[in-house]
């Protein structure tokens, strides 16, 4: 068996990552592959393009850096493994197509039969060419005990109609390669995640063909993270970049536990239009020695100060730019900025470079909603203030 | 105040005491300025914008007229369909206004049927009207400056008898002065004969930008439609240009820093040719250029550069100074022109439709082919023929104290126009009669009693508006020129202590030592990097801002020159503050804050 189960980001898919015929011949040939040996899986994959290789996640950082923008190093744990690992725990597919049939509203059921599997899942061993191959990419990321983060990445998530967001599980600041092959191993688990079947079997989405990438990436130690939107969040407006942020990790952010500072900036002109200081209570890190992210309290010099200059805010919105420009529509973007600890004065240099996207998926409010055109041309020009003037107001 | 009724509403014009020490200014005002029981059911707001202080009784003129000539524009020579005009009070000096606009819709329609005609006659013929617009009120210019003050001398030169003229000068004392009156009538109706109309282009515009992109702020919609070879930097220009010309004729050595304007021209007389190159430079940049304002042209105070040298020769040596270290840079027009159509391209390639962007197009034409007429007026209206206008009501007040009527010819502005009438007239039957004017003993006391209550009156505050909180505001004049708006009245319910809020004119965020000017002949106390706060900042102001750090005024909208030239400057800029000059002083450190449109004192 030589299949190449881990690849670099750069290299997996851009192409209908949601698609599911394309996603169902991953896994069917996965499941062949168990079956048949891993040059036919290889093969199919190749067959099926890069669709589902890597999982929606992977797919979207692998575009991020084709398109130049900067994430963190990382590789992926493709589907191909998934389907490895599937094959040896549920050889006559019985088990993952029991789930097809469940009834969306017994609760109870999915319950029992999704635990079913992600214990298999969890206990079985990992078929060890992909063990090797997960340890391999996990030593040359960072050495024997790099802190990473192990995120799902599934074939179906983050597309425009169904998301899965915060379906399925992210662990940060994993060190170690046997606890990387175990994070990887509960990301693949959590396609069955009682919420991620019950919301699969409500939406009536196929089981059959579903598949897990896992993205693994070298953990940052950001100054300040956060979100931005290549849109007003508020009000739609496509002419400014909406930037939330704080201190340290965005997880804290992303977990409601802080109230985030924001910016507003113009696109077309760089200014910031508008701006606020959160209350910053709480702040995310991880230390050296201990696995996952802790939460303390934040310094009270940090509170009250925003956790981006102008500089840095301004580029941060160039990027989201970049990012928008590349996909065409407006963006979702999860960001970090490299620097030193907080309580130092701003590094010096160009913030640009300091700037890594974690992900970007299509914003979805706004673009769901029909716009009626504002204005449509008129006879005369002269004609806009006559009908403006002789409306009353 | 009592009972649940007053929870939203301003103080009623009725409940307004008289300042202390003012008890008697009814006296100063004519009776149609005055506030009557029925005021107070409708929602008046302060005009700090354009009256930010106590009227002189004379200055009531550029209530009186302006309103005359609006109302006469909007109601009944355009027609526009939702408003008539404007009225206005005055109490304890101050001027309050309100609207009154069309509600019935039958009436809006028949409105409406004849306005179409009318307001798209002007804006399609906009250009040549307004070249014709510029030959008339040049007209009007040339008659003010033509305007004589008879002297009165003892006896009425010969040509008179000779020429058999038939009529002694003491009847063109009356006929004169009334021409004053009326040529200024004539000016504002010039003025807003186009004015509104341009503001209504501009409006139509602005609101599409806020609907389109709900986040833009008023400076950057501002940006994409502000001319870049505007008259009102012209003045500056000139004085950039006088500094080359110092430098390179070799009399630069006499701008220092400091310098009197008379001691200065006197010793170029001195200069040779060099000298002589200079001034004849001086003089054909003087006429018109040195007619700005140090105001807004609405107070007799406001001098021009021409009536008052201090300004100019502030600024010279400055210039002069960086024409020597070769740091005097021109506007960089082609970069500001390039700019502005990047803005306005990278805005319309952000609508969603062709649809939009022919619409975006359609606007923004019409709103830069109204534009030079909206910023350039100003110029020819309430600077140069303003400034003309006062000097020569300036003239008359010099006859009067003359004639002892006055005691001195400032007075003259104590007066209401049609007081001055009467004075005049004493005068006119005083020479005619050989005896002495009458005036003396009765003008003199009353200009006293009035000098003393607007002192009194400029201690007073004048609550933002008066009477109930409109429900909506209807009036498209009140929004388009004043910026009063829903928001607005909410921020003027509940006043913020610690902070000064203005509209954001310029974007930015600046702290620094604020420099309270209350005249533009102060500027020469004005450090490097200081915020510069002042009542209001006019073309002459333009040599501090290289200066300053920040720009902070008492009056304005993000279209006011203060606005206009801290964008280019590319510094923060707060507007319209209101009372910015009352509440900070000299030496406090203070935070502008150019995009919420707010300053706060740190310390």
């Amino acid at each position: 068996m030589n299949g190449r189960f881990v690849r670099g980001l750069a290299e997996v898919g851009v192409a209908d990552v949601a698609g599911v015929p394309g996603a169902a011949g991953v896994a069917g040939a996965a499941g062949a592959a168990g079956a048949a040996g891993a040059a036919g899986a290889v093969g199919a994959v190749g067959a099926v393009g890069a669709v589902g290789l890597g999982g929606g996640k992977a797919a979207g950082l692998g575009e991020l850096i084709r398109a130049g923008i900067p994430v963190p190093p990382g590789y992926v744990v493709t589907a191909l493994a998934f389907g490895q690992m599937l094959a040896a725990v549920d050889p006559s597919g019985s088990l993952v197509g029991s789930v097809a049939s469940l009834d969306p509203g017994d609760l109870p059921a999915i319950g029992r039969v999704a635990a079913g599997i992600r214990s298999r899942i969890v206990s079985a061993a990992v078929p060890p060419e992909v063990a090797a191959q997960v340890a391999e990419a996990y030593e040359e990321l960072g050495g024997p005990a790099a802190a990473v983060a192990v995120r799902s990445s599934a074939t179906m998530e983050d597309s425009a109609g169904a998301s899965f967001a915060g379906l399925q599980d992210t662990y940060l600041a994993v060190r170690g390669a046997t606890e990387v092959l175990d994070a990887v191993r509960r990301c693949w688990a959590s396609l069955y995640n009682d919420e991620s079947v019950a919301y699969r079997r409500r939406l009536r989405l196929p089981e059959d063909g579903l598949a897990m990438g896992v993205v693994v990436q070298r953990m940052l130690r950001p100054r300040a993270a956060g979100v931005m939107f290549t849109r007003s969040p508020v009000t739609g407006d496509r002419s400014v970049v909406a930037i939330e942020g704080t201190w340290g990790l965005g997880s804290a952010l992303v977990a409601g536990e802080v109230t985030p500072d924001s910016f507003t900036i113009s696109k077309v002109t760089g200014e910031i239009t508008g701006r606020r200081t959160g209350a910053k209570l709480s702040l995310h890190s991880f230390r050296p020695n201990e696995p996952g992210i802790s939460a303390s309290a934040m310094p009270l010099a940090l509170r009250g100060r925003p956790c981006l200059t102008d500089d840095e805010a301004r580029a941060l919105a160039a990027v989201g730019r970049q990012v928008e420009e590349h996909y065409g529509v407006p963006q979702d973007i999860e960001w970090a900025l490299l620097g030193d600890d907080p309580a130092c004065p701003p590094m010096h240099g160009d913030a640009a470079d300091r700037i890594r996207v974690l992900q970007s998926r299509p914003e979805t409010v706004w673009a769901a909603r029909e716009q009626a055109p504002l204005a449509t041309p008129k006879l005369r020009a002269s004609d806009h203030v006559l009908a403006w003037l002789e409306k009353p107001l | 105040m009592d009972g649940t009724d007053d929870a939203a509403r301003f103080p009623l014009p009725s409940e307004i005491a008289d300042a202390p020490g003012a008890e008697d200014w009814r006296s100063m005002y004519p009776y149609f300025t005055r506030f009557q029981p029925e005021d107070d059911q409708r929602f008046w707001f302060y005009n700090s914008m354009h009256f930010p202080e106590p009227m002189p009784a004379f200055d009531t003129i550029t209530a009186e007229v302006p309103y005359s000539a609006i109302g006469a524009n909007t109601a009944r020579v355009f027609v526009f369909p939702t408003t008539l005009g404007i009225e206005h009070r005055i109490v304890n000096g101050r001027v309050y206004i309100t609207a009154i606009p069309v509600l019935d819709e039958a009436e809006i329609g028949r409105r409406a049927a004849i306005f179409g005609e009318r307001a798209s006659y002007y804006y399609e013929n906009w250009d040549s009207l307004y070249e014709g617009w510029k030959v008339r009120m040049r007209a009007l210019i040339d008659e003010i400056e033509s305007v004589t003050v008879p002297s009165l001398p003892e006896f009425e030169d010969a040509s008179v008898v000779f020429g058999s003229v038939g009529i002694a000068q003491n009847h063109y004392v009356r006929e004169n002065f009334h021409k004053c009156i009326d040529l200024f009538s004539k000016m504002w109706h010039h003025h807003t004969e186009m004015l509104m109309l341009g503001y209504g282009a501009y409006v139509v515009f602005f609101q599409f930008c806020k609907q389109a992109w709900p986040e833009i702020s008023d400076q950057t919609a501002a940006r994409m439609v502000a001319g870049i070879d505007v008259i009102m930097y012209r003045p500056d220009d000139e004085l950039r240009g006088l500094a080359r010309l110092a430098v390179e004729a070799g009399v630069d050595d006499l701008f220092t820093e400091g310098c009197s304007p008379p001691v200065v021209l006197a010793a170029l007389a001195s200069r040779g040719e060099d000298g002589k190159r200079w001034l004849a430079a001086f003089e054909e940049a003087r006429e018109p250029w040195f007619n700005v304002s140090t105001g807004d042209g609405f107070y007799h105070h406001h001098r021009s550069w021409a009536d008052d040298l201090t300004v100019p020769f502030t600024a010279l040596p400055r210039y002069v100074a960086q024409v020597r270290s070769g740091t005097l840079s021109a506007r960089p027009t082609e970069e500001l022109r390039a700019e502005r159509e990047r803005i306005a391209s990278e805005y319309r390639s952000l609508l969603s439709s062709s649809e939009e962007q022919t619409a975006f197009d359609q606007m923004l034409g019409l709103c830069r082919r109204v534009f030079p007429f909206v910023e350039d007026h100003k110029f020819y209206c309430e600077h140069w023929f303003t400034s003309q206008f006062f000097g020569k009501i300036r003239e008359f007040g010099a006859l009067l104290a003359r004639f002892g009527v006055l005691a001195e010819a400032e007075d003259v502005f104590q007066l209401h126009h049609t007081e001055v009438d009467q004075a005049l007239s004493d005068v006119m039957l005083a020479w005619a009669a050989g005896g002495p004017p009458l005036g003396g003993v009765f003008w003199k006391p009353i200009v006293a009693s009035r000098k003393k209550m607007l002192a009194a009156m400029k201690e007073w505050s004048p609550p933002p508006a008066l009477g109930p909180v409109p429900t909506a505001l209807n009036d498209p004049a009140v929004r388009m020129l004043w910026g009063v708006t829903q928001e607005r009245i909410e921020a003027w319910l509940s006043p913020s202590s610690d902070e000064v809020r203005g509209f954001g004119a310029s974007s930015g965020v600046v702290e620094g030592p604020a420099r309270v000017l209350t005249d533009v002949n102060q500027i020469g106390e004005i450090r490097d990097g200081e915020i510069l706060v002042c009542p209001v900042t006019a073309p002459s102001w333009a040599p501090v801002f290289g200066k300053i750090k920040a720009a902070v005024s008492d009056i304005g909208g993000s279209m006011s020159h203060a606005a206009i030239v801290a964008r280019e400057y590319g510094m923060p800029a707060v507007v319209g503050t209101g009372d910015a000059t009352k509440r900070i002083r000299t030496g406090q450190r203070i935070r502008v804050d150019g995009d919420r449109g707010t300053v706060q004192v740190i310390e």
